[in-house]
């Protein structure tokens, strides 16, 4: 077994057992970058000689007795995270040339714990997409099957632990991004609450959706690696100041007795019945564990859609204005004055989903929608939240597919914007609720493509959630099942 | 003109804030600094960065809107007010919109009739400055975001001011009343307290609102009177000849004293507003309220009648003392230790203001601290020097920093009064002057002055004067 196909917490465990060093656990993922990425395309920037120092210096902090749960573990990020220092795209051509310079607070606090950082991710251009297609610099293909997408917007993270170009990544979830790719690519995808994880840093595509999460190898990695970057900051107005549990003290404790809700809204005609049938099995080895299924009721579920598209349009055509060529990234100027230095810079830099995004929102907002539009869309939104609040009345966790189907092929949807749309249908209504979700690598397609598992559970109730993704994942080896690569 | 159209003003006034950092960062907001020497990804909106609120703005928008009696609003919204601009960084600026923190208020003036007049307050919002173009030939703009992210509040009037006049007292009066709260440093030049009016015309008999025009970005106060004055003749002109006003945002040139067209109501932005999602909802406890009440200084209206009634001063004493906080409290310090209000307002409306202005000093930086101007203004009640030797000892005072008695003392200027002194110096300015000695005893009792002054002469000005007039008056009369 190569170094890199070990997990986070056997990597750890070899780390400070003094069996494995960081340097050469590092060296090893920038060869398997080196040999592998070039059919997947996951890493827009490798920073290998950067890295290859910070990983001599988590062996010294680690020889020193000094080391933290990450110290000397090389970690991926996407290309959204603001670092000091190292080119930051969020994979779209408008800033290509940016050098940030300060560090966000997710990764300030991977970098206090000695995590080596190895580089960044591709992804859909502003985290707009559902299958990594819309990058400025190409797409990512799935490395169960490079004539399929990867899954989006984080789909360069859920490649890179799919096919082992680092331990584990950090990646952002809007309305699925991390949860679609990580059920794409067969790796475990956590979404946090909505205030978990601080912002301070991400660059934003819709600030009351966006959240971090950990993308990895298996329940437990995850589990670490949002142990590191959970918890209050005062940087970021959203964050919520509640205390973070131990996640790994809990991660054993079983389903036995758990409730667990089965939305019916989420087992509807149209549903792969591969996926479905993937999805039965997972009830039914939960419900051999212990679990006690519940049906419930998600009445709002058909308008989520709808709602995100235009709240989260909406803040995305604001967010966006900032990229207007005057301080950073691409300018064209034609000497023509300063609306059209405007126009081209943004004309030039975006991409086609990010500017259907923006024209999506500022319609949205304008002076006569709004009420129509914006307004409603939040009134729909608190009516969906009610729905999840309402259900955890009565259950612990829900339990859902991620996605209708499994990963589809390249070009497949990308002609027909609202098919593409449809792929988050099951991931979005988590993101407008505010809550937490999962993905677990929960069986294979006929055609060998990997299908997921989502639980959803209560808000700031992680715990839970990765008690019950544990017990699951434990009962079979749906995550141990390495990309044909 | 006049007589046919009804003047309708209301105005929107700009006040930066005084706190030591910017409104959602902790930059510094120093004036005149490098360019872009006070910023950071918040204020120079990086991709990533977010907006955390400064407290403090908030305490000075509670208490600027408790001084107007404002309601606060238990909750209230930061939103997005989106348009671009090389000086706006995010593409948006971060203001309130629906839900601002302080709401029907209001604000008394006094008319230049004499009466009292009470114009609405319609709200109180904060929100960020944008930064500055800097414009130089050749090389083109470049941009300087200092200021961006520096705290403004920004004041509605309600439209109830009927002439350039009330408008510019008004001004004055929330001038007066946000420099006294401490809240603004109130300097036009340097743009702390910037103004746009809106102005418009109606006939006489007409109830409905005519079409208003703003004037935009105006930074004195005699300049806002010429803007409106400039305004309301042109849009005259305009009803006069039969023609409308459009509905259009107007600038003021100063070198012209005119206003020209900016931009018309078909040209106007669409802000698309919505709450900010970066930023939670802002909630206003009680206790926060009550905690900011508690701070609240007095007023200038408050404060000039107190003047009144607990020191017994004219009602003009109290006004020009009470128009700048600092002078008021520095004539309070001193009442309070001398007791006599009337000859503590002579000296601080006389002499203090005399040395302050010849200085070029703040009177918070006035070399002569109220008590010890209080400790000569004792000596003159307690006779020991006359008012005028007191106005020599105060410029030692001002010199030296020393206290009264001692320059008193050092310089021997104690008053001379009594008579064994004072009979021997008449009897020879009697008997040098033997003509002007009869003229008085022949009626002409005005050449008592040239008496006193002889004395005071010979005295160096140190004779008691009453001891003086007395022994004078008995002397020539007596032996008439």
């Amino acid at each position: 077994m190569s170094l890199t196909d070990l997990t986070l917490h056997a990597m750890q465990k070899r780390l400070q057992d003094k069996e494995l060093t960081s340097v050469e656990l590092t060296r090893a993922f920038l060869d398997r970058i080196a040999a592998v990425d070039g059919r997947i395309n996951a890493y827009l920037t490798v920073t290998g000689e950067q890295a290859l120092t910070d990983a001599a210096l988590a062996d010294r902090r680690l020889a020193e007795g000094r080391g933290d749960a990450l110290t000397g573990i090389p970690v991926a990020l996407k290309d959204i995270f603001v670092t000091e220092g190292v080119r930051t795209t969020c994979a779209s051509r408008i800033l290509d040339n940016f050098i940030p310079p300060y560090d966000g607070t997710a990764v300030a606090r991977l970098k206090a714990q000695g995590a080596v950082l190895l580089g960044k991710l591709n992804m859909d251009e502003f985290a707009m997409g559902s299958s990594n297609e819309n990058s400025g610099f190409g797409p990512v293909r799935n490395p169960w099957n490079p004539d399929y997408v990867p899954g989006g917007s984080s789909g360069g993270s859920a490649a890179c632990v799919a096919a082992r170009m680092a331990a584990a990544t950090l990646g952002t979830d809007t309305g699925g991004s991390i949860r679609q790719p990580a059920a794409h690519c067969g790796v475990v995808g956590l979404k946090p609450t909505y205030g978990r994880v601080s912002r301070y840093g991400v660059i934003a595509y819709a600030s009351s959706l966006d959240q971090v999460g950990p993308l990895a190898r298996d329940v437990e990695d995850c589990a670490m690696l949002l142990q590191a970057v959970a918890g209050h900051d005062p940087a970021d107005a959203t964050s919520v100041d509640l205390p973070v549990v131990d996640y790994r003290a809990s991660l054993k404790d079983g389903v036995k007795g758990l409730r667990i809700g089965l939305p019916e809204e989420y087992f509807i005609e149209g549903l792969d019945p591969e996926v479905h049938k993937a999805v039965e099995q997972a009830i039914a080895s939960l419900r051999a564990l212990g679990a006690e299924f519940v049906q419930i009721s998600l009445p709002h579920t058909d308008y989520a859609l709808a709602c995100y598209y235009l709240i989260a349009t909406a803040e995305a055509s604001s967010n966006l204005a900032r990229y207007d060529g005057v301080r950073f990234g691409q300018r064209v100027d034609r000497g023509e004055g300063l609306i059209d230095m405007f126009m081209q810079s943004r004309a030039a830099g975006f991409g086609p989903e990010v500017k259907r995004r923006i024209m999506l929102g500022t319609y949205a907002l304008s002076s006569g929608y709004y009420d129509a539009y914006y307004l409603k869309a939040q009134k729909v939104r608190t009516l969906i939240r009610q729905d999840f609040l309402a259900a955890f009345e009565k259950v612990d966790v829900l339990l859902t597919p991620v996605a209708p189907t499994p990963a589809f092929k390249l070009g497949e949807k990308t002609a027909d914007p609202l098919q593409m749309y449809l792929s988050d249908i099951f991931t979005i209504p988590v993101n407008l609720a505010g809550t937490c979700a999962m993905s677990l690598p929960c069986g294979l397609s006929a055609e060998g493509l990997p299908i997921g598992l989502q639980l959803i559970g209560r808000p700031f109730d992680e715990a839970t959630l990765l008690r019950a993704g544990y017990a699951f994942e434990q009962a079979g080896d749906w995550h141990q099942r390495p990309a044909p690569l | 003109m006049l007589s046919k159209y009804e003047v309708v003003i209301g105005l929107e006034v700009h006040v930066q804030l005084t706190t030591d950092t910017k409104i959602f960062c902790h930059c510094a907001t120093r004036f005149g600094n490098q360019p872009n020497s006070q910023t950071c990804p918040v204020c120079l909106g990086l991709p990533g960065a977010l907006p955390v609120l400064n407290k403090k703005v908030v305490d000075y928008a509670i208490l600027t809107g408790l001084a107007t009696h404002c309601a606060i609003a238990p909750r209230s919204l930061f939103a997005r007010k989106n348009y671009f601009y090389p000086d706006l960084p995010k593409g948006y600026q971060i203001s309130q919109f629906e839900l601002p923190i302080c709401e029907h208020g209001r604000l008394e003036i006094d008319t230049q009739e004499g009466e009292r007049k009470t114009i609405g307050i319609t709200r109180i919002h904060m929100e960020e400055d944008a930064g500055k173009l800097l414009h130089d030939s050749g090389t083109g703009s470049r941009v300087d975001l200092n200021r961006a992210c520096t705290p403004l509040m920004e004041i509605v009037s309600e439209p109830d001011m009927r002439s350039s006049d009330e408008a510019i007292a008004y001004l004055k009066k929330l001038h007066q009343i946000v420099v006294y709260l401490g809240v603004c440093d109130g300097n036009l030049e340097e743009g702390s307290f910037r103004c746009d009016a809106n102005v418009s015309l109606r006939p006489r008999d007409q109830k409905e609102f005519g079409t208003r025009a703003e004037l935009k970005n105006i930074n004195s106060f005699r300049f806002i009177k010429q803007a409106i004055d400039y305004e309301v003749e042109r849009q005259a002109e305009i009803l006069d000849d039969g023609g409308r006003v459009t509905q259009e945002t107007r600038l003021f040139d100063t070198a012209t004293g005119t206003t020209r067209s900016m931009r018309g109501k078909e040209e106007a932005h669409d802000y698309r507003y919505f709450p900010d999602p970066d930023l939670v909802p802002l909630l206003v406890s009680e206790d926060w309220i009550e905690e900011i009440r508690k701070s609240l200084p007095e007023l200038p209206e408050v404060k000039i009648d107190r003047f009144v009634t607990e020191y017994g001063i004219p009602r003009y004493d109290a006004e020009v003392l009470a128009a700048e906080r600092a002078t008021a409290d520095y004539y309070d310090a001193l009442v309070k230790e001398q007791g006599n209000g009337k000859l503590c307002s002579n000296w601080v409306m006389g002499e203090v203001q005399r040395a302050l202005n010849e200085s070029g000093l703040p009177v918070t930086e006035c070399p002569v601290a109220p008590q010890q101007l209080a400790g000569l203004l004792k000596r003159i009640e307690d006779n020991t020097i006359s008012g005028k030797i007191a106005k020599q000892v105060f410029d030692g005072m001002w010199q030296s920093g020393r206290d009264a008695d001692t320059i008193i003392e050092q310089q021997g200027l104690r008053q001379v009064s009594d008579l064994g002194t004072i009979e021997p110096i008449i009897d020879q300015i009697l008997a040098a002057n033997p003509e002007q000695v009869a003229e008085f005893r022949a009626g002409k009792e005005k050449l008592l002055g040239f008496f006193v002054g002889q004395a005071m002469k010979l005295t160096k000005g140190k004779a008691d004067p009453a001891a003086l007039n007395e022994v004078l008056v008995r002397r020539l009369k007596a032996e008439g």
